[in-house]
């Protein structure tokens, strides 16, 4: 069996191989129809969009609602936040993405009317989002229980609030120590980012599933896509090995798996 | 504003759709466990083994897996089964053996992980007393590495439950298909959708806690 990469230079409205492959990105022939591999690159931006957005939107939650859960149960707000925090990440990891990509696509903007407005592959990255965020909360919560109790315990001796020893002691460490689950995070949102084809964002599933019934070449069309995917994840992966380097602090040693550490 | 009205929701749509669904989700995923187990084990050991002509082709495969979203795995062994085997099968089944190899990958990483928890003097006893290196296994190191791994299988198995729903890619009926089509049987989508995450919810937080149970009754003191 061989691969018939040429079907990526057909055009995908008549099957017809196109002058140039990438004729409309890089507008080198104006006039003619997009080739699949231009649809397959516009995919491949929107898999990147929906996973930059969600992450973003997981990175921001997921640290809130990791560092809340941690703090000390000393006053009645922060028993509150604490419960608030606990049920956040109980609720969003309890279900699985497909449904919350439904819950959000279908059910929220039928109550909350101005999120009509906002086009799917927003309503997706919030779900994508919310979702991932309850589980970088909880790598963040293992990554501050990790460290030794000393030094929030110094940071108190110092006359420091519990806002001032999160802010200077305890999340200025704890942040270093959950960059590698992180990363592993950051891969699976590039992966789950799939999803957003059960609510027809044109992203690399949903170009796989249409390209593959119009051309009938699936393994071609499946393996692009699949190489984009870990291509990506790849791509992923080296930033955040970069972000670690570059945040090391020398001498400070930590255990790197901070899953394994509560 | 809308208001959610459940009064349509009756056992008569409870026996008609919805079991049909559990019942394949939860049989998709017992399979696949117990599956994944199996062959995961050998994976690991392959992966252990140290001889290049097993580390590399297992490495490469756990890789492979964890490297590819569900949904393009699952949308894969639909193309390629078929054109292998030559006739057309089944969603259900496509589905029973892509959970079971993309699992074996996930659960491979565990028993990985649980051999490797195991004291290496437990391995230099056995080895010590004159074990071969399957007996070395079977009667000294896996016994206790399963009991490490029990509450990690138990975790992998709520996800995997959870990923059972992206069948959805290739239309095999399950749970979430179940309340789908209900909601779209009785003109209901949006609450149907709001009984699907709360189903899914109550099993997951369930197993969650059964799991954390047992992790507190069955750590091995040392």
């Amino acid at each position: 069996m061989s691969l018939d990469l040429g079907v990526f230079c057909k055009n995908n409205l008549d099957g017809e191989v196109v002058e140039h492959c990438f004729s409309a990105l890089f507008g080198l022939a104006h006039n003619s129809d997009p080739s699949y591999l231009d649809w397959l690159m516009k995919a491949w931006v929107w898999t990147l969009s929906v996973a930059g957005l969600s992450l973003t939107i997981a990175l921001i939650l997921g640290l809130l609602m990791g560092t809340l859960r941690t703090l000390p149960s000393s006053s009645a707000l922060n028993k509150f936040l604490i419960w608030l925090s606990t049920s956040w990440v109980e609720l969003f990891r309890n279900i699985p993405i497909l449904v919350q990509v439904f819950i959000w696509y279908h059910v929220i903007p039928a109550f909350v009317l101005p999120l009509k407005a906002l086009p799917s592959y927003c309503l997706v990255s919030i779900a994508l989002g919310f979702f991932t965020s309850a589980r970088i909360a909880e790598q963040v919560r293992a990554g501050i229980q990790a460290l030794p109790s000393g030094q929030t315990a110094a940071a108190t001796a110092l006359g420091l609030t519990t806002a001032q020893s999160y802010r200077y002691v305890i999340l200025p460490m704890a942040l270093r120590i959950v960059i590698p689950p992180l990363t592993s995070e950051s891969m699976n949102v590039v992966k789950n980012s799939s999803v957003a084809f059960a609510v027809s964002v044109p992203e690399l599933t949903l170009f796989a599933m249409q390209a593959q019934e119009e051309t009938s070449k699936g393994v071609e069309i499946y393996l692009a896509v699949t190489l984009l995917y870990a291509l990506s994840a790849f791509a992923v992966n080296r930033i955040m090995n970069q972000i670690e380097k570059r945040s090391r602090v020398p001498g400070f040693i930590v255990s790197t798996d901070a899953s394994l550490a509560h | 504003m809308l208001s959610l009205d459940l009064s349509f929701y009756n056992w008569e749509l409870f026996t008609n759709y919805i079991v049909k669904g559990l019942l394949f989700s939860v049989q998709l995923t017992l399979l696949a466990t117990v599956g994944g187990i199996l062959i995961g084990t050998f994976l690991a050991l392959m992966r252990l083994s140290g001889r290049p002509a097993l580390v590399y082709p297992a490495t490469f495969y756990v890789n492979t897996m964890r490297s590819i979203p569900l949904v393009m795995v699952i949308l894969w062994f639909f193309l390629l089964i078929p054109m292998l085997i030559g006739t057309p099968i089944g969603a259900d089944l496509s589905a029973t053996i892509t959970f079971i190899a993309f699992e074996a990958a996930f659960f491979s990483e565990i028993v990985r992980a649980g051999i490797q928890s195991v004291p290496k003097g437990q391995a230099y006893a056995g080895e010590a007393l004159g074990m071969t290196y399957g007996q070395n296994m079977r009667l000294v190191v896996l016994p206790q590495a399963f009991r490490n791994m029990i509450p990690v299988f138990m975790t992998q198995t709520i996800i995997l439950f959870q990923d059972t729903s992206l069948v959805y890619a290739i239309g095999a009926y399950d749970l979430l298909k179940g309340f789908e089509i209900a909601g779209k049987n009785y003109g209901r989508p949006i609450e149907t959708y709001v009984l699907a995450a709360a189903a899914y919810f109550v099993i997951c937080f369930s197993l969650s806690k059964v799991v954390r149970y047992v992790q507190n009754r069955i750590a091995i003191i040392r």
